[in-house]
């Protein structure tokens, strides 16, 4: 048994997206393991960023369910909790339950866009500012002792500040911090939605295309701003991303995605010789085409338990 | 029973005059998804130009009643395009990458200035013209009451079925059709593909406000007056029409104007006429809160 | 060269006159008015019609000669920071009643300080209330005429009913309003933002209709008067041994009530700005921003966007119910008419030509917008010129059209349209925000 499966921190089962009478999703088991970077590739249309939308909540998937725990993904609990209709227990959650804030806040899931999101017009700091917006909202006593001006809301304004300017140190942005996020060139944009998703402390990170629109050189630093992250220990990550050299050198875990279905899951090395992998990412030649019949049979009959 | 039947007739009537505003509100909400705020002011401004040019032929000519009715039309029609035109030029065409509010904002400027154009050039009153072509057919008569149906109000259903149709062929059938569709569903790949997309908004502006003219005219036949604050409520109401059909739907449109118009008519009959604004205020916040897609539309998918 | 220049100008200008010719064809040159027997005839301004078509032409021709052809890329404006300009404002409004009155006497004065003083600073305070909706957090409010009625009718219709003054009456206006803003609110936070414009509109008009029809309890058309007015800590702006002159050993002048109000006004006007500004740099305000900027990232941070909108919308209600309520202590009766679309088109006008977001900019821009039309109904020699029904404030709303279509297409972001960051690493160089900084992380710039 491989380790994502002995420690998830996030189990997807039979999920399932439909719009109209297209298929987005079909029927999707998978886990993510727990201080591990999952990879999620697939060609174009895979399905992925909707897979990634039903995870933190911005679709409501057509059937399956979505377990996540930060501490530790139990199956038993999972089965109480299914069986009720609670959304969680404080330490196992149901994502297809609840609403994308409550997964953020509660769940302790974070996000990045495959087109970027920053606040455009607001400064590097203050995006960074709103990630922690929860924390502080309560520290200002949802605004009344914040209008005082008292002590205790500067005191935690100051640490959230720290806590930002930590963060653009570590992604080399500190002297751009009080500049509009609009103005910075675009590979500091997407760095800085990651620290702005890292902002809000989650437990999982899930990227979606971060080294997309990259140069050689700021792939690589992205790939070791992931690593750090992970090493750390706190944050598994979870990643769409097509750079193939990305995601052979940073995952531990390769998730592939074709056509709404899972056709591969298996460490790097595993997947890259997957000839149903292969097949989907190069076409088929017309006499190779029982081989690979059979390998996504084989796939199929292995991912279905 | 009688009343029932007459209030139908007077709802469809009217229903047609806001189906034919509701189709310019829902073109302009296709192709650029824009509210076209100012649309219900150039209806209004379209009665006034049809009111001035009707007097024009019939005092200063000395035309027939008839014929001047329906030279005043086709030229309120040419001269209100020509105004549309105009203001899609100076108040949106530059809009179009702006900011999402950006455009509904001008277009309230605008209305706001039509408004009070009318006002200033020709006063705040209501200017109203004797009853012309009053002949009716009886449909019952014996009871307690006649219901009867003007021969105004056959000429609106007919006009509208027919406009509605040319327009239905000219979207389907035609280039400018095409191209339309194409815009609706994304400008910038249609102008890579060599359709002027700022051609195709400005006829698109210009046919909505021939038809809002054509509304204008009949709206003055039928009610004989017109004031300067007119274009607001007709026009929250005609745009509760297209809301209700569905935006973007022509069809809808139209089945949304006769919806609001019998709504209105009825409501006014059998509960409150001082309250009937509030039936169509509350259809338009109701829809827009629970079917936002409309009877006819298609859902909108959140992108994200 | 300049006779190919002068050719295309010519030739651009013949089209635009054209255009103009349409466009004013009947409705400038004719206009219909009722003879003796109540039937519309025509009165030619074929001149009129002429002016405008030359105005057309010389507009056109001198703006192709001089434009030279080609779109110049004009470098953004920076403003430049004038910190004296606040302490000086302020200076001026508080002093400005009392020179009124040591100029003009105290009879001439009240008009000054009535329409130009408390008027202007009402709409200030309601520019600054939508600012909060609009301006902040991106929500197109085009019904806040109806919280301003909630206010005014709150008012006129509790004082008589409860005896209470309007010192305790003040909070319960701006609490009710703000409690219409919730229940108007809350139905609307999922609709993308034109349609949560048009349905704000649909209610403020159905609560109109209301007061025009509910006539037992709001007198319909005729409006509600004769509540009780303003009074200085209990003591009523009457002549005679009881009232405020009396006590304080001064002369009864009309004058001293609206001194009153003038400064309640102000005061209350300032409050709303110290916290509106205040409001900016916390978490709440800050989530307001972002939620303008991007909803989809703000639920992608965990913020819960209903709760921020509703807070938008309660705050800005609030703010239009308290200067209802003062609406109603001037005018000294409310009537539906004074809460129609208009008014809640000339608010938002103030609040978009001041610059989504600028507390100063919403503030000039109400000055402008309603002081100015005022000025012109004091000027009697335009009435020689335009004739005797000339009524500026037609021409107000006209110019007020005129302006926010101006401002979306040249100016779109506002007029004062830098946005000082609410919270800043390096040390500024004289940003509004910095006071607002715990002293030790200014040390922290690099």
């Amino acid at each position: 048994m491989t380790r994502w499966l002995q420690d998830p921190i996030l189990r997807v089962d039979h999920l399932t997206m439909r719009f109209g009478g297209l298929l987005a999703v079909n029927n999707v088991s998978f886990a993510a393991g727990r201080g591990d970077i999952t990879a999620l590739i697939g060609p174009n249309g895979a399905g992925k960023t909707t897979l990634f939308n039903c995870l933190t909540g911005f679709y409501k998937p057509t059937s399956g369910r979505i377990a996540f725990s930060a501490g530790r993904l139990d199956d038993a609990k999972i089965g109480t909790l299914t069986r009720s209709a609670r959304k969680h227990d404080g330490e196992t959650f149901l994502l297809e339950r609840m609403a994308d804030h409550e997964i953020v806040r509660k769940a302790r899931l974070a996000r990045t866009f495959q087109n970027i999101r920053l606040f455009q017009g607001m400064s590097a700091l203050e995006n960074l500012m709103i990630a922690q917006n929860e924390a502080l909202s309560r520290a200002a006593g949802f605004s009344f002792i914040g209008l005082l001006g008292l002590p205790s809301w500067r005191r935690a304004e100051q640490a959230a500040v720290e806590r930002a300017v930590g963060w653009l140190d570590r992604i080399g942005l500190r002297k751009r911090a009080d500049d509009p996020a609009g103005s910075l060139p675009y590979g500091d944009q997407r760095r800085l939605e990651i620290a702005r998703a890292m902002c809000t402390n989650p437990a999982l990170l899930c990227l979606d295309e971060p080294a997309a629109g990259l140069n050689a050189a700021e792939s690589h630093g992205l790939a070791e701003l992931l690593r750090g992250i992970r090493d750390e220990g706190e944050t598994s990550i979870l990643l769409i991303e097509h750079d193939m050299s990305v995601v052979m050198r940073i995952s531990d875990h390769v998730v592939v995605l074709d056509y709404g279905q899972k056709i591969a899951d298996g460490s790097p090395a595993e997947v890259r010789e997957d000839p149903a992998v292969i097949a989907a990412y190069l076409g088929v030649e017309e006499h190779d085409e029982p081989a690979v019949e059979a390998a996504l049979q084989g796939q199929a009959l292995g991912s279905g338990a | 029973m009688e009343i029932f039947l007459q209030q139908l007739i007077n709802g469809v009537t009217l229903g047609s005059i806001y189906g034919l505003i509701a189709i310019g509100y829902t073109m302009v909400f296709g192709i650029i998804g824009m509210v076209n705020f100012a649309h219900g002011d150039v209806f209004m401004l379209s009665a006034f130009i049809a009111l001035l040019l009707l007097l024009l032929l019939t005092q200063m000519l000395g035309l027939a009643a008839a014929p001047a009715f329906v030279v005043a039309l086709v030229a309120a029609m040419a001269l209100t395009a020509l105004w549309n035109f105009a203001i899609e030029r100076v108040a949106y065409r530059r809009l179009r990458g702006s900011f999402r509010l950006a455009p509904l904002i001008s277009a309230i400027g605008m209305s706001t200035f039509l408004a009070n154009f009318v006002t200033v050039t020709q006063g705040p009153n209501n200017k109203s013209i004797p009853p012309m072509w009053d002949e009716v057919i009886k449909i019952t008569s014996g009871g307690a009451y006649d219901v009867t149906l003007s021969y105004k109000q056959i000429l609106i259903v007919v006009v509208t079925g027919a406009l509605l149709a040319a327009f239905w062929f000219v979207v389907q059938k035609t280039s400018l059709g095409r191209a339309q569709r194409a815009c609706e569903q994304d400008a910038k790949m249609a102008a890579l593909l060599g359709v002027d997309v700022n051609r195709t908004v400005a006829l698109t502006f210009v046919i909505g406000a021939a038809l809002a003219a054509v509304a204008g005219s009949l709206y003055l036949l039928q009610y004989g007056v017109v004031k300067s604050s007119d274009g607001f409520v007709p026009g929250v109401k005609a745009f509760t029409a297209a809301v209700l059909g569905g935006i973007g739907s022509l069809p809808g449109a139209v089945l949304g104007g006769l919806l609001i118009g019998l709504i209105e008519t009825l409501w006014g009959q059998y509960f409150s006429s001082d309250y009937k604004d509030v039936a169509a205020f509350s259809v338009l916040a109701i829809t827009l809160i629970f079917m936002p897609s409309g009877l006819m539309g298609r859902p909108d998918v959140e992108k994200v | 060269m300049p006779a190919e220049k002068m050719l295309r100008a010519l030739r651009e200008a013949g089209w635009a006159t054209l255009v103009v010719a349409g466009l004013s064809f009947p409705i400038i040159a004719y206009r219909a008015e009722p003879d003796f027997n109540n039937l519309l005839a025509l009165q030619p301004r074929w001149p009129l019609f002429l002016q405008f078509c030359a105005a057309a032409f010389l507009l056109r021709f001198f703006l192709s000669l001089w434009s030279g052809g080609e779109a110049k890329v004009k470098p953004a404006r920076v403003w430049p920071k004038l910190p004296w300009l606040g302490p000086l404002l302020l200076a001026g409004l508080t002093v400005y009643p009392l020179a009124v009155v040591a100029l003009l006497g105290p009879q001439a004065a009240l008009k000054w300080i009535d329409t130009y003083g408390v008027q202007i600073l009402i709409y200030v305070l309601l520019g600054w209330g939508l600012n909060i909706t609009v301006g902040l957090a991106g929500l197109l409010d085009l019904g806040y005429a109806a919280f301003y009625a909630v206010g005014a009718y709150a008012y006129a219709l509790l004082a008589p009913l409860t005896g209470l003054g309007f010192w305790a009456l003040l909070p319960v206006c701006g609490l009710l309003a703000a409690f219409w803003g919730f229940c108007i609110g809350f139905p609307i936070l999922r609709l993308r933002g034109d349609y949560l414009a048009i349905v704000t509109l649909a209610f403020a008009e159905i609560v109109r209709i209301v007061l025009i029809n509910w006539d037992v309890v709001t007198h319909g058309e005729a409006g509600l008067f004769g509540f009780p007015g303003l009074n200085f800590f209990g003591l009523p702006f009457i002549p005679g041994p009881r009232g405020f002159a009396a006590h304080f050993g001064l002369p009864f002048q009309g004058v001293q009530k609206q001194i009153f109000l003038y400064y309640l006004v102000l005061v209350l006007a300032l409050l709303a700005n110290l916290v509106s500004l205040r409001l900016r740099r916390l978490p709440l305000g800050r989530a307001w921003e972002a939620l303008r900027e991007d909803e989809i990232a703000c639920r992608a941070l965990g913020l819960d966007t209903r709760n921020i909108k509703l807070t938008a919308f309660a705050l800005g209600a609030f703010f239009a119910g308290i200067a209802g309520c003062l609406f109603a202590l001037r005018q000294g009766f409310v009537s539906p008419s004074a809460f129609t679309f208009s008014e809640s088109a000339l608010i938002l006008a103030i609040v978009v030509l001041g610059g989504g977001g600028s507390q100063l900019g919403v503030a000039v821009a109400a000055v402008f917008l309603v002081g100015a039309s005022e000025l012109l109904r004091e000027l009697t020699f335009l009435k020689s010129v335009f004739g005797p029904d000339f009524d500026p404030a037609q021409y107000r709303m006209l110019l007020v059209g005129l302006a926010m279509v101006a401002m979306m297409n040249f100016r779109p972001r506002g007029l004062v349209s830098t946005r000082a960051p609410t919270v800043r690493l390096s040390n500024p160089s004289s940003g509004p925000s910095d006071h607002l900084l715990p002293q030790g992380e200014k040390g922290v710039a690099s």
